[in-house]
């Protein structure tokens, strides 16, 4: 972008749209492998899940990861996501695309709508009490969905919804969090991206220096719930049970965990956490075997803590791919690394 | 009224098990600024040493409940030590995952089958049942000892916290870490000593849970925990006698909404008021609403 930016290497418009071709090399290659049966139905269903909690979890690495607004009620506008698209694609889609691009984005818009109504208020809360906040909201959703079948029969209530079209392939899934990853890779780097991270870092100093706070949590706080909206809308045209107890706040920590460990302002760590963490669960699965299943939940709390303890930073630690950011779009603040692995702000110690 | 008394009276019961809860949250909050997630499952430990206490091992009641305290005290301890402390100058987010990996590893812990098994276990009467009545309203003896036994620890631990050099330990740590250590002060054994005092009391509050609520199982905590949790975010987390008013109100917010609107839509009327609660005051009932330092 930037004068200086170096002469070698590729020119600066084909650096930013290199990641859709990756992207589009990728998918030849998985549908490569699909067809001549190198994959099973079963990983096939795996990576789906991997795509969709990436998608997910791309919109909690907005809304906390850049903008530093704690979230642990995230699977709450999942549900919102999941129910509504899966509701319309029931109700009016039948298997039909052109129905089921509709029911997504209206899931999507629906919950983006919800999300503007409860952040516009609590997005006034502080960290850890905007985190609890954000929880009740998520418990609350489950809650009401839950009971959902006395007032609409057809949602299920505890008993579940069937029966939606299962028309989400990995075409729709790879292009949806594809898509969505370019624009906010391209939001992270604008002026909107470098707001979001001064709020993220001091939200009194962004104040201070004339950053309209409110509007960029509200708006961050907006567009990562759509994400995991649309993600949810996925999710229920690819499983074909919609069950409230998907959504309970254990997924809000999944998607929270994903984005810690990635490592906080980093989109590429996001998306290496979310499907190394879907793989992860299912590959020990396979690794541990029946007579070790139940070992399966234990292992997993230990390897988190392992990580976390020798890689408080995340695993990416702020850093990005140099083929999703490229340096040229890197403003010097984020490339030089400052600040980086700082949100959840003053350490553990000191005086608040 | 009758029955609006009698629900009250399982609201107060209610209450002060939250309380017991709720202190360990705030107690470790105030000092390391740590949501410790994992409380809950401690809770759920105390219990089932309390349930194995007086069921299995056949010890006197107080004797179950003093033994679940120092077990938990010295698992508070270890957990603290292996997976806070390494993490103590980290992004406070990491310590919180690091307690969120603690709570899942106790839970799946303790679900497998040579541990506490994943299934529901009925637990026998610790106390015979005893109804005592108050103007028609009928109180059971466990309300009673519960009452005591909460009110009591609560005493002792204002004193601790008053009255005692690791008190005021404890107050000068979550007051400052640096200066603290400044002043001569073991911040590492303050805060151990918190996780202790904290865990004891959850187990002490999960003894008694079992009591009223007869049955164990190794997701137990979640729930009690969660709310347990909100009664000190209600109350104004890191302040002490606000995690006793918020865990109080939850309990008959919890109890009442029960009775007289729907059981099933309880916990969403719980965190509604929660989520109304923090609009009006930011930072809890009885929070410090001072400017915010810069």
């Amino acid at each position: 972008m930037n004068a200086t930016a170096p002469k070698r290497g590729l020119p600066p418009w084909l650096e930013r749209y290199l990641i859709l071709l990756v992207a589009l090399g990728l998918y030849l290659v998985l549908r490569w492998l699909y067809a001549v049966g190198a994959v099973s139905a079963y990983w096939q269903r795996v990576l789906d899940q991997g795509l969709i909690m990436a998608l997910g979890s791309l919109g909690l690495s907005l809304i906390y990861g850049f903008t530093g607004q704690f979230s642990i009620g995230h699977a709450g506008f999942y549900a919102i996501g999941a129910y509504v698209a899966g509701y319309l694609g029931r109700t009016y889609g039948h298997g039909n695309p052109g129905w089921f691009l509709l029911s997504l984005l209206a899931g999507a818009l629906a919950t983006a709508v919800v999300a503007f109504l409860i952040g516009l208020p609590i997005l006034r809360l502080r960290s850890d009490y905007l985190g609890i906040a954000t929880m009740g909201f998520g418990i609350i959703v489950k809650v009401l969905l839950d009971n959902a079948d006395r007032v609409i029969p057809v949602l299920g209530g505890a008993r579940g919804m069937l029966g939606t079209p299962q028309i989400a392939n990995l075409t729709w899934i790879f292009w949806s969090l594809i898509i969505v990853l370019f624009l906010f890779r391209n939001l992270v780097c604008s002026a909107f991206g470098r707001a979001c991270l001064a709020i993220r870092e001091d939200e009194i100093a962004a104040d201070a220096m004339g950053v309209n706070t409110t509007f960029y949590k509200t708006v961050a706080f907006v567009l990562g719930c759509a994400a995991v909206g649309l993600a949810g809308g996925l999710y229920a045209h690819r499983y074909p049970l919609l069950h409230p107890s998907s959504f309970d706040f254990l997924k809000s920590f999944d998607f929270l965990l994903i984005v810690v460990v990635g490592g906080l302002g980093s989109l590429s760590g996001t998306l290496a956490a979310a499907v190394g963490w879907v793989f992860l669960l299912e590959g020990l699965r396979s690794i541990l075997g029946q007579a070790f299943l139940d070992f399966r939940g234990v292992v997993y709390a230990l390897l988190l803590i392992v990580v976390v303890i020798l890689r408080p930073q995340g695993l990416f630690s702020g850093r990005e791919l140099g083929i999703l950011v490229p340096r040229s779009l890197q403003s010097g603040w984020l490339r030089s690394g400052v600040g980086q692995a700082k949100p959840g702000g003053e350490r553990a110690g000191g005086s608040a | 009224m009758i029955y609006f008394f009698e629900q009250f009276v399982n609201g107060i019961q209610l209450g002060f098990v939250y309380a017991l809860i709720a202190l360990g949250y705030t107690m470790v909050y105030g000092i390391i600024r740590l949501i410790n997630f994992a409380h809950g499952d401690v809770f759920m430990v105390g219990a089932y040493l309390g349930f194995f206490g007086f069921a299995r091992w056949h010890l006197p009641y107080p004797v179950a409940i003093l033994v679940s305290m120092v077990a938990c005290a010295a698992l508070g301890v270890t957990i603290e030590r292996v997976a806070y402390r390494p993490l103590r100058y980290a992004p406070r987010i990491a310590a919180l995952i690091s307690a969120i990996g603690v709570s899942f590893f106790l839970e799946y812990f303790c679900s497998l089958k040579f541990v506490f098994t994943p299934n529901y276990q009925v637990v026998p009467r610790a106390l015979p049942l005893k109804n005592y009545s108050l103007g028609g309203v009928n109180i059971p003896n466990v309300t009673i000892i519960i009452v005591v036994v909460v009110l009591a620890m609560l005493a002792l631990l204002q004193y601790i916290i008053y009255h005692t050099r690791i008190g005021k330990a404890m107050r000068a740590v979550s007051f400052d870490h640096d200066a603290a250590r400044l002043m001569g002060i073991n911040v590492d054994r303050t805060i151990s000593i918190t996780f202790a005092i904290g865990s004891a009391l959850a187990a002490a509050g999960g003894v008694l849970y079992i009591t009223a609520y007869p049955q164990v199982f190794p997701f137990m905590g979640i729930l009690p925990g969660l709310k347990a949790f909100t009664a000190a975010v209600l109350g104004g987390i890191g302040i002490v006698p606000g995690a006793v008013l918020g865990a109080l109100i939850m309990g008959q917010v919890d109890v009442m909404s029960a009775a007289y609107i729907s059981s099933q839509l309880r916990d969403a009327i719980a965190f509604s008021i929660l989520i109304l609660v923090l609009l009006v005051r930011p930072t809890g009932l009885l929070g410090k609403r001072g400017p915010e330092k810069v």
